[in-house]
């Protein structure tokens, strides 16, 4: 029995040696454009993750449904990372072996990982609204593009839209707004940006931190009680947002008082609350709910109808769907403008992926021809600046469904803008880095 | 004060809540010496059955009735966690007499993945709702004794009285029927059970059964507050200090460790929080049940070891 | 018939106690390492070192240290994802706050701050024991994933919490690249488990094992607990601060305290009871079986489902990975329940009579 035992156990060892040697192979034969796919669809954020990876490879489906790239295809794979950081590097090191063109992690500790192997291995890594805020200095974090936004515009923009209901942003002279926030470098992120506008308005900050995953907050919420803070901003993520609700319907506090991130205004945080959140309001990296979308009804009548899509038909459209799929979007751009400069119709490198993400240029007209009238702003990146646009609208639960419920914001550079370079300054200090200057931004 | 006396009862609440966990670990720990860790992902097991069946037996009543379809539903899970059980004791468990307790505690964690895995691969790995009618909106009491009154979650209020009143069954299982002396024969010396005629594999069957219900009503009562997704299993880790403090072999231990540690840590985190940053509960409960063994090692209410070389 | 040591006469008790008394063993483990030294930097590519070999090199270090408290001195811990962490942050501080210490010292010192903490934490074994410690030594993980998170000093107040160190070099040696790093792990990991090795045969091994088969018994043939039982945790601390820091500074570059989190701590001591308590190369199997599984699984599987040609769907592998490394787990603890090693140890003498059993 024993020796069977250990017989099985050689032979699977080897047979495991075996598959990986194998799939090193295959990737030899790569004439199309790869890109990896990080997702998790267990684990305690599964909830969350697999809307946005259904979004992210629809959209790939849809490229290659169009036609590729100039005719390029797209080809993918998904690794599970389950958000942990560890298999995350696992993934990464698995994708990157297969010709990986850009990497979306979608999660803050991975992206933290992945930044200190990108330049090695010279792959641009994507954080769509996520990742490190000082990364939008494009001239030491070559190769970060935190697009459409960072936590520091997140946090910017929920004062403004505070400041504009109290009335003006000197009103919040003497208020009080506290931050629930999930205890990780993710919730941590937007604490520094608050931290500048509360000495700038005289606002009192109050920090509460969650610990992971989030399901125990009868504290905080006790304490919010007791405090009775104006507003509370949810940094939350996960089981952790709907957690939130159910605590402040508990203990009585107004929803409406309560705002949240993007990543803490989706179906999945909501909606198994229903009415116990309505008046609850998010913001929005710059999309929200879409369904009405002529890129959601491309989807449907391309990918879905013809039985490919990846998940569930009725979560198209849905604010992670589209996120994942706005995410697809910017990668799918970076490689088309790089084609621009490096070659129609051939497959591009990490290196030169990245030129094209720098160089991004969507303007509305583009936007609007590709399906996205009404869902997103233009997006314009460059050397300096590696996050394109700040737009953000704000959009308010009603017990059903996601309605915008303010005009559009945008971050104000000259709080953000010296805490970047600070910040970033700092980081190529400690990494020894010498920031790029314009002119070898220019080759 | 008033707010004081709300932290006291939120924690008090809360404290039940744990307790509903750490009786599941007392009673197999008591009846097999199993340290079963996979008791977390039994409670997800359950309330992700019980979601799913209360929303297809409601999908195939129609909507009409909600109480039957949870009633059906509940029966359902009932019936899904009894064939948990024995097949857990009957594949692993009984393979595994008179092991260490170590190997025995890392086959439970092994257990425990197995059940995350087939729960998401048959249930989804969403979030779903358990709807049983619980109210969700707060009342305020004593609103004459004290300014603004005090809060009390109403949620809360009936989950702790369901939880006492699934103590007070058990109880009355252990005390009253047959089978329940016989567990606490087992429990007491196995050889001498076994002498008299008690069969160990059906008893340790029945403990896992009644593990598994009780894991099923703490799944409906956390799943019904926090909704049925992953996190669920993690509630056993928040148990833990609440068995230590107790006891591993005492009932009434798993219920007075559990009020200690809720009080213990709503209140740290309250009054104590602030000064450091919060966020110290979990690791204060277990520091609190780290002092009390300190004094007293085998916990509140456990066994006293006397060892003899 | 290879296998069998007729002949090799030991003429001196240093002969007869030294490590591998056969000299088949001696060799083929001297082999071992020369491959791995020599042989796999040239076969193995990047993938294979940064996925799958530098972390099992680091865990296995941090898994010996595992070992030595459990396997040998009998004291469950639960909390070795916070020594870990203990010894990652303090390498951290100490270099980036004495720039001048070379990297060898800034690990050892992460290890040594990593070992007095183990004592500190170590004094409830003094009055707990069994399953009562393994929870008490979860109020260290707590607190530490906590501490780290919120104390702003330990991660030089970065401002999302956490901490990344690059451009590493050991006595102008640059340790960059997959290979380097490769091999700067197995060489520490080849100078510890050699130190483990003697440890475990000196007396203060001795003392420990006296300590685990009993305790009270220990201390009426002159053993003091106390001391047996703190040296035990500080030693396993001090092995799993290395790994720890290794794993920040080598495997990770950037890490937060999720990287140490309990679920690390489980998985420490999964290889422990998986590869074998009291046994140093029952960490190594334990390592290598809890690390490469998963990675397998998650690989295999769509291979196979694509062999008959049927797509499994991403959740539906990772679903099958859990239930598969569970379903695993349990059947390695029923058919063997003294790990990996024993089923190693048992082969070995099988391997001595064959052919001929009788």
């Amino acid at each position: 029995m024993k020796i069977r035992t250990l017989a099985l156990a050689i032979s699977m060892a080897t047979f495991g040696l075996g598959s990986t040697v194998m799939s090193t192979a295959a990737q030899a034969q790569a004439k199309e454009q790869f890109f990896p796919v990080i997702v998790y669809r267990t684990g305690a954020y599964a909830a969350n993750g697999t809307p946005w990876a259904n979004g992210y490879v629809d959209y790939l489906k849809l490229v290659n449904a169009k036609g590729g790239i100039n005719g390029v295809k797209l080809s993918f794979e998904e690794c599970e990372t389950g958000y942990a950081t560890d298999r995350g590097v696992e993934c990464y090191e698995r994708l990157k072996g297969k010709g990986a063109t850009v990497f979306q992690p979608l999660s803050t500790g991975i992206t933290f990982a992945l930044t200190e192997k990108a330049p090695v291995d010279k792959i641009p890594l994507i954080t769509a609204g996520y990742g490190r805020s000082e990364s939008q200095n494009g001239a030491v974090f070559t190769w970060n593009f935190p697009l459409l936004g960072t936590y520091w515009v997140g946090a910017d923009v929920a004062i403004q839209h505070i400041g504009k209901q109290a009335g003006g942003l000197d009103k919040l002279k003497g208020k009080k707004i506290a931050l629930v926030y999930h205890d990780s470098p993710y919730g941590k992120e937007p604490i520094p940006a608050l931290q500048e506008r509360a000495k700038m308005h005289g606002f009192e900050l109050m920090l509460l931190p969650v610990a992971h995953p989030g399901v125990e907050q009868k504290a905080t919420w006790l304490q919010i009680r007791q405090a009775r803070p104006e507003n509370v901003l949810l940094w939350g993520w996960g089981v952790m947002n709907s957690t939130a609700l159910k605590e402040a319907q508990a203990t009585g506090y107004p929803r409406d008082k309560m705002m949240g991130i993007w990543w803490a205004g989706a179906e999945p945080d909501v909606k198994d609350v229903g009415m116990g959140a309505k008046g609850y309001s998010a913001l929005t990296l710059q999309h929200g709910a879409e369904p009405g979308s002529k890129v959601v009804k491309d989807m449907l009548a391309m990918v879905h109808a013809k039985g490919q899509g990846t998940g569930p038909k009725d979560e198209v459209g849905s604010v992670l769907y589209m996120r994942g799929l706005i995410s697809a979007m910017l990668g799918v751009e970076g490689v088309r403008k790089a084609q621009e400069r490096y070659g129609k119709g051939k497959v591009m490198t990490g290196e030169q992926t990245r030129w094209g993400l720098e160089n991004l240029n969507l303007d509305q007209k583009m936007l609007d021809g590709m399906g996205f009238a009404g869902v997103m702003r233009p997006v314009q990146t460059s050397c300096l600046d590696h996050m394109g646009s700040s737009w953000v609208r704000v959009h308010q639960w009603d017990g059903a469904k996601w309605n915008f419920s303010s005009d559009w914001y945008q971050s104000d550079d000259k709080v953000l803008r010296p805490m970047v370079m600070l910040a970033s300054g700092k980081y190529a200090e400690e990494k020894k880095l010498t920031p790029r200057t314009p002119e070898q931004c220019k080759q | 004060m008033a707010f004081f006396l709300e932290t006291l009862i939120g924690g008090l609440m809360a404290g039940m809540l744990y307790s509903l966990v750490a009786l599941g670990f007392v009673l197999i720990y008591k009846a097999s010496g199993v340290f079963n860790f996979a008791q977390g992902a039994m409670v997800l097991f359950a309330a992700l059955a019980m979601a799913r069946f209360s929303g297809w037996a409601n999908a195939a009543l129609g909507g009409d009735s909600l109480i039957l379809a949870n009633i059906i539903a509940f029966i359902a899970a009932g019936g899904v966690m009894f064939i948990v059980a024995w097949i857990i004791e009957r594949l692993a468990l009984r393979n595994l007499v008179n092991q260490e307790g170590a190997t025995l505690l890392m086959a439970t964690l092994g257990i425990a993945y197995v059940l995350e895995g087939i729960g998401q691969t048959l249930f989804g790995s969403e979030i779903y709702n358990i709807d049983v009618g619980m109210p969700k909106d707060p009342v305020i009491m004593l609103e004459s004794v004290f300014e603004g009154g005090i809060l009390i979650n109403k949620e809360d209020f009936y989950a702790a009285l369901i939880a006492a009143a699934l103590v007070i069954a058990l109880s009355i299982f252990f005390q009253k029927t047959s089978t329940g002396r016989a567990l606490r024969a087992v429990a007491d010396d196995h050889q001498a059970a076994l002498s008299i005629g008690i069969p160990l594999n059906r008893i340790w069957v029945i403990v896992w059964c009644v593990a598994g219900v009780v894991a099923l009503v703490a799944g409906i009562i956390w799943g019904s507050k926090l909704g049925v997704q992953f996190s669920l299993a993690t509630v056993a880790l928040r148990a833990l200090p609440v068995v230590i403090l107790g006891g591993l072999t005492s009932v009434p231990g798993a219920i007075i460790g559990g009020l200690i540690i809720g009080i213990g840590e709503k209140l740290s985190e309250v009054f104590l929080g602030p000064y450091v940053g919060g966020g110290i509960e979990i690791w204060f409960a277990y520091m609190l049940a780290l002092v009390f063994l300190l004094f007293r090692p085998q916990g509140l209410f456990g066994e006293k070891i006397i060892d003899r070389v | 018939m290879i296998y069998r040591e007729n002949g090799q006469f030991k003429t001196s008790y240093g002969a007869d106690q030294q490590i591998f008394p056969i000299a088949q063993d001696r060799y083929l483990v001297l082999a071992i390492i020369a491959f791995a030294f020599i042989g796999v930097p040239m076969l193995a590519d990047e993938y294979f070192f940064r996925a799958i070999l530098i972390p099992f090199l680091i865990l296995s270090l941090a898994a010996l240290g595992v070992n030595l408290l459990v396997g040998y001195c009998g004291q469950i811990t639960l909390g070795a994802g916070a020594f870990m962490a203990i010894g990652a942050y303090a390498a951290y501080n100490f270099l980036i706050r004495v720039p001048e210490l070379p990297l060898l010292a800034v690990l050892i010192l992460g290890g040594l701050t990593s070992a007095a903490m183990g004592i500190l934490f170590g004094i409830p074994s003094l009055r707990v024991r069994g399953l009562y410690l393994a929870v008490a030594t979860l109020a260290a993980q707590f607190f530490w994933d906590w501490a780290f998170l919120r104390i702003g000093w330990f991660t030089n107040y970065s401002s999302s919490g956490s901490v990344s160190v690059s451009n590493l070099t050991v006595f102008g040696w640059d340790i960059s690249s997959p290979v380097n790093k490769y091999l700067f792990c197995l060489a520490i990991l080849v100078v510890f488990a050699l130190i483990a090795k003697n440890l475990t045969r000196a007396s203060l091994g001795r003392q420990w094992m006296a300590i685990r088969d009993m305790d009270v018994a220990a201390e009426v043939i002159g053993i003091r607990p106390m001391w047996a039982k703190l040296s035990a945790f500080a030693v396993s601390s001090f092995f799993v601060g290395v790994a720890g820091a290794l794993w920040g500074f080598v495997h990770l570059g950037s890490w937060e305290p999720a990287a140490f989190s309990v679920d690390r701590s489980f998985q420490l001591l999964f290889m422990v009871i998986i590869g074998g308590m009291g046994s140093i190369v029952g960490s190594f199997f334990g390592a290598a079986f809890i690390i490469i599984l998963p990675i397998f699984l998650n690989q295999f599987l769509p291979a196979l489902g694509d062999l008959f040609g049927i797509a499994i769907s991403t959740a539906a592998v990772s679903h099958a990975e859990f239930i598969i490394f569970g379903s695993l787990i349990v059947f390695f603890l029923i058919v063997e329940p003294h790990g990996l090693a024993r089923l190693w140890a048992t082969s070995k003498e099988k391997l001595r009579l064959w052919p001929f059993p009788h």
